[in-house]
Order: C-alpha cells, then sequence, then structure tokens
C-alpha cells in the first residue's frame, strides 16, 4: 500500500470539516468515523471511472448513512467526479449538495437519509449482478445505530439466502448513536456472531487501520456468502475535541474551532 | 383480474427479458407458471415487503423493470417508505401490485382491507396509481405500464371478476397514461354519469341497467393521473356526476376528480360546473364478518335510484 489512502483520508477530513463549517451543518463525527474506510475503498479498492459513474463494469458502493454523506462528497470530489469548488456550496440555497447523499450527484448511486434503505437495495444491485453473471461487486456501508432498523435484518436474512457472495456489508461501529451509546440504546452485542448465526462471512478490523482495512476488502469471498466487515471506528476521529463525542453528531465547529481541528489534521 | 394479470405478465415476458417478478412469498396458486417459465427472472424473497421493494430498487437501477406481488395492503403500507424514497423518488422501473383491492378479502378483517393506499400512493410524486376496472382492462393496462418506464402502482381485485366491457361490447383499449375509458354512453338526453374506478366496475355496470337508469358509465383505470382534457370535456357534458371507489372518502379517487374541478374553475376552464357526489367509506374501519358485496353495503358503497334525480342537480353554481 502507498500513502495515498492515508494522504487522501486527511484531505476528506479538511474538506468536510470546512463544508460543515460554511452550512453550519451537522453529523461531521459520523462522517470521521467513516473517513478511513472511504479513503481506501476510493482510493484502493473500488474499480470507478470518475469521468463515466455510470460505467457499466464499476463496482457499486451505496452509502446507507446519508447523513455522513459530508465526507461521501469529499471523497467524489477529491477524486474529480466533479469540480471540488462545488462543495463550496454545499447545503446553501439552491445547491444540488443536499446534505443527505443526492443521487443526482456523479458518483452517488442511491441516495440515503432514512436509515435502513440502502442494505436491501443492494441486495437488489447483487442480485442482478449474480443473474447476469457480472464481476463487479456491491459495497453497502452502514451505521451502528441503524442496525436497529428491521429492514436490514431481512435483507441479512436475505443475502445469504441467495448466496451473495458479490455483496460486501461494512458496519462502521462507532458505537455512538443519535441518542446514546449503542450499547445503552439498542445493544448490538454480540454483533459478529449474530452475522455468523444468519450465515454471513464475518470479518473485525480496526476501521482506522489502512492496512486492515485494504486487508478486509481485498480478501477474496467465502463462495455462496456475503461478507460483513465489521469496523471498530472512533466517532469523530482524527479531531481530538470530537472524539467519542455524541455531541459531534449534531454540533458544527465554528471559526475557531475549525482552525484547530484543521491543525490538528496533517 | 389476477389471472389476467399473470398471463399478460408471462406474455410481456416472452417479449421483453427486463421483466423481473418479485413475490413476498403470497402469490400460491398465481405465480408458478410465470416462476417455471423464467426462473432467472423470478425470486421469492420471503415475507418481507421492505426488503422486497428495496430489492426491486436494486433490481431496476440495473435496468430491470420489475413488478413485485403481494396482497392487500403489504406491498404498499408496509414498506410506503421504500416505494417513496427507494423506487420512486429514484425514478425506477418498479411496477408495484397489489392483489385484493378495497373489500376482496372482506372476511379477513380490516388488516386485509386494502381502502386508503390509493390516497397514499397519490401523493407520492411521479408515482402512476391505477385501478382498472376488469380484467381487459388489467391486461391493457398492464401491457401499457411495460412501455412506460417508471413507478407505478396497481390496485386489482381477486379472481374471477366478469369481463364487463366483453359483456356490454364497449372498447378496451389503453393507448396513454391516465386514460379514461367510456363503458356506458346513455342517449344524449342524459346528463348524468357515473365515474368507477377499480373494481366497482361490474357493480355499476349491472346496477344502471338493472334499475332502468339513463346515465353514461365510465371506467377510470387510472387514479393518477387522470387525463386532463378528456375530464375537462366530461365536466362539460354532465350536469350531475356520481363518482364511487373502494377507497376511503379522503384523498381517494372522488378526491382526485374534485381537485381537478377545482382547479378547472380557478383557472376558469369550465363554462358550468357539474354537481359531483362523492359514494366512498366514510372515515370507517369494517370489523365484522361478511363478503365483499356485505362489507360494501355496510360502508353505503350502493348507488340509489333518488341519487339520479334530477333535484340532484345544484344549478346555481357559477364557475
Amino acid at each position: 500500500m502507498s500513502n495515498e489512502s492515508l494522504n487522501l483520508a486527511n484531505e476528506i477530513r479538511r474538506t468536510a470539516l470546512k463544508m460543515v463549517h460554511r452550512a453550519n451543518a451537522s453529523h461531521i463525527g459520523g462522517a470521521f468515523s467513516m473517513t478511513d474506510i472511504l479513503a481506501v475503498m476510493y482510493s484502493e479498492i473500488l474499480r470507478l471511472d470518475p469521468a463515466a459513474p455510470k460505467w457499466p463494469e464499476r463496482d457499486r458502493f451505496l452509502l446507507s448513512k446519508g447523513h455522513a454523506c459530508s465526507a461521501h462528497y469529499a471523497v467524489l470530489g477529491l477524486k474529480g467526479f466533479f469540480d471540488l469548488s462545488e462543495l463550496d456550496g454545499y447545503a446553501s440555497n439552491g445547491s444540488r449538495f443536499i446534505s443527505h447523499t443526492s443521487y443526482h450527484i456523479p458518483g452517488v448511486e442511491f441516495s440515503a437519509g432514512s436509515l435502513g434503505h440502502a442494505l436491501p437495495v443492494a441486495c437488489g444491485l447483487a442480485v442482478a449482478g449474480k443473474r447476469r453473471q457480472q464481476n463487479w461487486r456491491v459495497y453497502c456501508l452502514v451505521s451502528d445505530g441503524e442496525l436497529d432498523e428491521g429492514s436490514n435484518w431481512e435483507a441479512i436474512l436475505f443475502a445469504p439466502q441467495q448466496q451473495l457472495d458479490n455483496l460486501i456489508l461494512i458496519v462502521d461501529y462507532n458505537k455512538i448513536q443519535s441518542l446514546g451509546f449503542v450499547k445503552d440504546v439498542i445493544d448490538l452485542e454480540p454483533l459478529a456472531e449474530k452475522f455468523t448465526s444468519f450465515g454471513w462471512s464475518v470479518i473485525e478490523i480496526n476501521g482506522h487501520d489502512h492496512a486492515e482495512i485494504f486487508e478486509s476488502l481485498s480478501t477474496s469471498p467465502e463462495p455462496g456468502k456475503p461478507t460483513v466487515i465489521i469496523a471498530h471506528t472512533v466517532k469523530g476521529k482524527g479531531v481530538d475535541f470530537m472524539e467519542n463525542k455524541l455531541l459531534w453528531h449534531y454540533k458544527s465547529p465554528d471559526a475557531s474551532q475549525l482552525q484547530e481541528a484543521l491543525g490538528q489534521i496533517c | 383480474m389476477r389471472t389476467a394479470f399473470i398471463n399478460e405478465l408471462i406474455n410481456l415476458a416472452r417479449e421483453n427479458e427486463r421483466i423481473f417478478l418479485l413475490v413476498a412469498d403470497l402469490g400460491f396458486s398465481v405465480v408458478e407458471p410465470f416462476a417455471e417459465e423464467f426462473p432467472t427472472r423470478y425470486l421469492n424473497v420471503g415475507i418481507a415487503e421492505q426488503n422486497m421493494a428495496g430489492i426491486a430498487a436494486g433490481l431496476a437501477m440495473e435496468d430491470y423493470c420489475v413488478f413485485i406481488y403481494s396482497i392487500g395492503n403489504f406491498p404498499t403500507l408496509r414498506c410506503i417508505e421504500q416505494i417513496r424514497n427507494d423506487i420512486t423518488y429514484h425514478d425506477l422501473d418498479v411496477k408495484i401490485v397489489a392483489v385484493g383491492g378495497g373489500y376482496s378479502y372482506a372476511a379477513l378483517g380490516p388488516s386485509h382491507h386494502t381502502t386508503e393506499e390509493l390516497g397514499m400512493m397519490r401523493t407520492i410524486p411521479g408515482l402512476i396509481v391505477c385501478a382498472p376496472g376488469d380484467p381487459d382492462e388489467t391486461r391493457m393496462l398492464i401491457r401499457h405500464l411495460v412501455t412506460h418506464r417508471g413507478p407505478a402502482y396497481i390496485r386489482l381485485g381477486k379472481a374471477g371478476e366478469p369481463k364487463v366491457h366483453e359483456r356490454l361490447g364497449s372498447e378496451v383499449r389503453i393507448e396513454r397514461i391516465g386514460q379514461i375509458l367510456p363503458v356506458i354512453q346513455a342517449s344524449d338526453s342524459s346528463s348524468i354519469a357515473v365515474f368507477s374506478t377499480g373494481s366497482m366496475l361490474d357493480y355499476c355496470a349491472s346496477y344502471l341497467p338493472a334499475h332502468g337508469i339513463m346515465a353514461s358509465l365510465y371506467s377510470f383505470p387510472f387514479v393518477k393521473p387522470i387525463n386532463r382534457e378528456q375530464l375537462l370535456d366530461l365536466f362539460q357534458t354532465y350536469d350531475l356526476i356520481i363518482t364511487i371507489e373502494e377507497h376511503q372518502r379522503s384523498a381517494g379517487f372522488g378526491s382526485a376528480v374534485i381537485e381537478m374541478l377545482h382547479d378547472f374553475m380557478t383557472e376558469r376552464a369550465l363554462s358550468k360546473v357539474p354537481t359531483i357526489r362523492r359514494i366512498a367509506i366514510d372515515d370507517l374501519f369494517i370489523s365484522c364478518a361478511g363478503t365483499q358485496s356485505y362489507l360494501r353495503e355496510q360502508a353505503g358503497l350502493c348507488l340509489k335510484p333518488e341519487y339520479f334525480q334530477s333535484n340532484e342537480i345544484h344549478r346555481n353554481q357559477h364557475p
């Protein structure tokens, strides 16, 4: 692995910080917890062509936690899917960059916002890929809190039944959801065992270690089984005063917090 | 209607490799011929309608024309957010089919009474909402909708409904979205028409001649959109219009008709304003057992001779 993904992660964080500061927008904590995963995926894993976002042979990536779109838009802009300067208008009047992922943005496959929607859609894509014997893969990134949604568990039951080994689910397990710690709201544990018992191939990683992320995403799938990567992450990762703080699900950095945060990301 | 639906879908699937059928573990003795003939374009997702709607969206993103099929409220109310966000907002080619519209599953109780979904579906932007009146309308509708790439909802009855158009000799030709179909054309002297949607059609087509009532009858296989020019012409032709639907009074077919009437009035597009009586369910759950016709009576879904009296017409209206 090169340093590309590490550099990209820094750029994503810096870009997203400026976006949410300008827009006075929320959800930077959840954007940062998945940033390293995005950085590795977009620099090393996903087969994509920024000049042809609908290239038929591309891998399909669906972000289910659409509220963390600042990091997704940032990586797409940094990879050249659109002019990065467009993000200056993020969440402002008339901008196509709304503060949940929008499929109107080049490189975004699916609009999210309401939780528990992307995984069933990813299953549909994976079925299509299987039925048409395509080589591309389907990646879906969900939050930990949204695993409370029953629709996800319908899909988690479904994917092994259909032997969707072209489907890779990534759980951004930052341990904090909207009103508190996951373990206190609806405890997901034992999460790995749950997925195993449902028939998934399970990999657990440190979701900020780029080598681990790369290795998990590069592993050949177990034939006939969908893969879930449970990525243990830290909400607000990269900025010390944001890390592991529920507040940064909501709060937007003011001017001095922005400068302090940017100073920590280098 | 469900037989007409599946037979036509099989015919279409032979011509069109994009057609894919998803079911949520319902459709016994209906979907099997499709599954046998097109195993790679059929899937039973289990009893999981939210997942079915999401999977349909994913398949449609890969250029399939996906039909999702279940009964009653299951493929609509149970997964309305998936229909709104995943299917319709993304403008995907998914046709949502519900068998058992209205009180088709009368004795099974309110969980199976499909009497609110037209209104719920009607408010979703860009979603075509259909309720064909007989098997031939169903067949023509399905054939036409496959040529239209985009989301649609189709409410069907059950099985064994009579072929109303064939019985009355009226033509069933659906050539555009929103089309209104004439069923009975009364003499020119009559200024009364019944507008029916869904499987109330057979009841109306039987009632009018049986009671010697001189009124025209139109079937509306589309609740949304309704063809504007045709409807405007009917508003200008008739003085009294009775709408009838197996649906709550709120937000359904009759509501759509009076909304359009009001908009025409606002636009000053009308030279006269017809009186409209809406026959619909009056904000009721019905929790007694009974046949479909019994529950329709309980809900007041009946035509009455007095509805057709000339004193029903309020003549002192101005556009």
